[in-house]
């Protein structure tokens, strides 16, 4: 691994037309490999944040450079996949298509492109479904399709704005262990927004915790729970340890959402 | 997860269940309008009704009457009127497909460019709309006449005729599905930094799709009455339209044969229409809820 980091935010802010200030001041580095929360209150400009990094929007201020280049070279170089709240899939497409998006607009070719999608189904444990439009899977799955998209082209960074978010407790925790296995198996880095507490420490490296309008970064928790971790690990004492550091983070900026 | 249901309805013996419930609900259909006029009829001559217009066999000719038309032939001793129906409504076919063709690739033409350019849009989309306003009667012979003096032949301007009116809806509904995508679905096609014409044709034109086939809908009888109000100003006598001037002439005497023509004109933008169906059926593949 190099030293460089995946992530370098320096000096960050935005201002919008409207005058609203969401971010101000913004120092962050995420190493490579590191899965990275941001978590804070609504309105806090996480996915905000998460949008510069993936040069969606531009800051006003600050300098954002991933991989050692700026931030819109990297978008033009594909160095990062992205998941929305929502899966954002094209009810056209069959889930293989879906998934085959990316690497169409990559112009790899019909043969290649299909033994992807069939690693892919594989590691999102979506066989059988290949031939299926969006709109017959359900949220959880919808939400798999959009993550083996974003892995398709093996970026180096994952962007995950509230992947989860939309989803029911259960699915969500199954969906948690699922994406922890895909990162250790990847190697790739990911930075992911969420407003639950528990989410971040379980799956996180760190936990980026941001204060309300302007967002600044408030503390950053490292949580030092060993890898792998599986769904016992949010019964260990230490998670709750951690989960009360970050909840006490949070209220020591603004009142926590 | 097999658990998730995953819903696929298209089995074949569903899918055949609902086809003969359809056919059904249009036999049944036609049977109750049949039964509604044939009561209007009879109740309208037993009580003498004169209001909107009075009932008789001039006005409201037995339906029995209009299909035995069809066996008659049109001239002592000549073929019956549905051979000479059957070759008018093969002229103005070839009209309306020739004017739906037109009209479709110059709507969706349109659309394509409109949707990529708002300096375009704002200027060019108030004499799109203007084109509308302009009554087809005003505009059939000038094109007639126009094209004839370039040798075109009155058939094809016919269909140009019924391009005019095809092209506006398929323009329209074009555009609109053109911009359709969600914020969302062009933000992921910016982050692959996707260049316009890919977002064109693996966002823009799919999402369209649903609405182009709305617009093909109307653009299909549209069509078809295109052509056959473009047939009246040409003089054209080879179709329906002028079939309907010459049988509106004689209506007093064999209000039958207009009746019957008239129906060979329903017939044959139903048909239009069915086959724009079925394309849709084809092509288009979203959610249930998407596919009018």
């Amino acid at each position: 691994m190099n030293d460089r980091p995946a992530v370098a935010i320096q000096g960050l802010s935005k201002r919008f037309k409207t005058g609203v200030t969401a971010l101000a001041g913004i120092d962050l580095d995420v190493q490579p490999g590191e899965f990275i929360s941001l978590i804070g209150p609504s309105g806090c400009g996480k996915s905000t944040l998460l949008r510069i990094i993936g040069d969606l929007i531009d800051p006003s201020d600050g300098t954002v450079e991933v991989n050692g280049k700026t931030a819109h070279r990297a978008r033009l170089d594909h160095d990062y996949g992205i998941v929305f709240q929502e899966a954002v899939l094209y009810d056209w497409r069959t889930v293989s298509k879906n998934i085959a998006l990316p690497l169409e607009l990559l112009r790899w070719s019909k043969e290649k492109r299909q033994q992807r999608v069939e690693e892919l189904l594989r590691l999102v444990e979506l066989e059988g479904f290949e031939d299926n439009h969006p709109w017959q899977l359900s949220g959880g799955m919808q939400q798999r399709v959009a993550i083996a998209r974003a892995l398709s082209f093996d970026p180096a960074l994952l962007l995950m704005d509230e992947p989860f978010g939309a989803l029911d407790e259960m699915t969500r925790e199954r969906l948690n262990l699922e994406l922890l296995r895909i990162w250790e198996a990847s190697g790739s880095t990911i930075v992911f927004v969420t407003h639950s507490i528990p989410e971040a420490v379980f799956l996180s490296t760190r936990v980026v915790v941001m204060s309300a309008r302007p967002g600044r970064v408030a503390a950053i928790v490292d949580v030092d729970l060993p890898y792998p971790r599986a769904a016992r690990t949010r019964e260990e004492p230490r998670f709750f340890e951690l989960v009360t550091e970050v909840r006490e983070r949070l209220a020591g900026g603004e009142v926590a959402a | 997860m097999a658990s998730i249901a995953v819903d696929r309805t298209t089995t074949p013996r569903i899918g055949a269940i609902h086809g003969a419930r359809r056919v059904g609900l249009v036999v049944a259909g036609i049977a109750i309008f049949w039964a509604l006029w044939e009561a209007y009829r009879w109740i309208g001559e037993s009580l003498g009704i004169t209001w909107p217009f009075p009932v008789n066999q001039t006005n409201m000719p037995h339906i029995h009457d209009m299909l035995h038309a069809f066996t008659q032939p049109l001239q002592p001793g000549g073929p019956p009127l549905i051979h000479y129906e059957w070759h008018w409504a093969l002229f103005t076919m070839k009209e309306a497909l020739l004017g739906f063709v037109l009209g479709g690739l110059i709507g969706f033409g349109l659309a394509v460019l409109l949707a990529h350019s708002v300096i375009l849009r704002r200027g060019l989309l108030p004499y799109i709309v203007i084109s509308q306003t302009v009554p087809i009667l005003a505009i059939a012979p000038m094109v007639v006449v126009g094209l004839g003096t370039k040798g075109v032949t009155p058939w094809v301007s016919v269909a140009v005729i019924a391009a005019y009116l095809t092209f506006f809806p398929v323009a329209m509904n074009t555009l609109r599905g053109l911009l359709s995508p969600r914020p969302r679905d062009l933000e992921l096609m910016r982050s692959y930094a996707a260049d316009r014409r890919s977002v064109l044709w693996k966002l823009r034109l799919p999402a369209s799709l649903p609405f182009v086939f709305s617009a093909l809908k109307i653009a299909a009888t549209a069509s078809v009455i295109g052509a056959i109000i473009g047939e009246t100003p040409a003089s054209i006598q080879d179709g329906l339209g002028g079939a309907i001037v010459n049988f509106n002439q004689y209506y007093s005497t064999g209000p039958e044969r207009l009746w019957a023509t008239n129906m060979i004109c329903a017939l044959l933008g139903f048909a239009f229409f069915g086959l724009v169906v079925l394309a849709e059926h084809l092509i288009v593949k979203r959610a249930p809820e998407h596919v009018a």
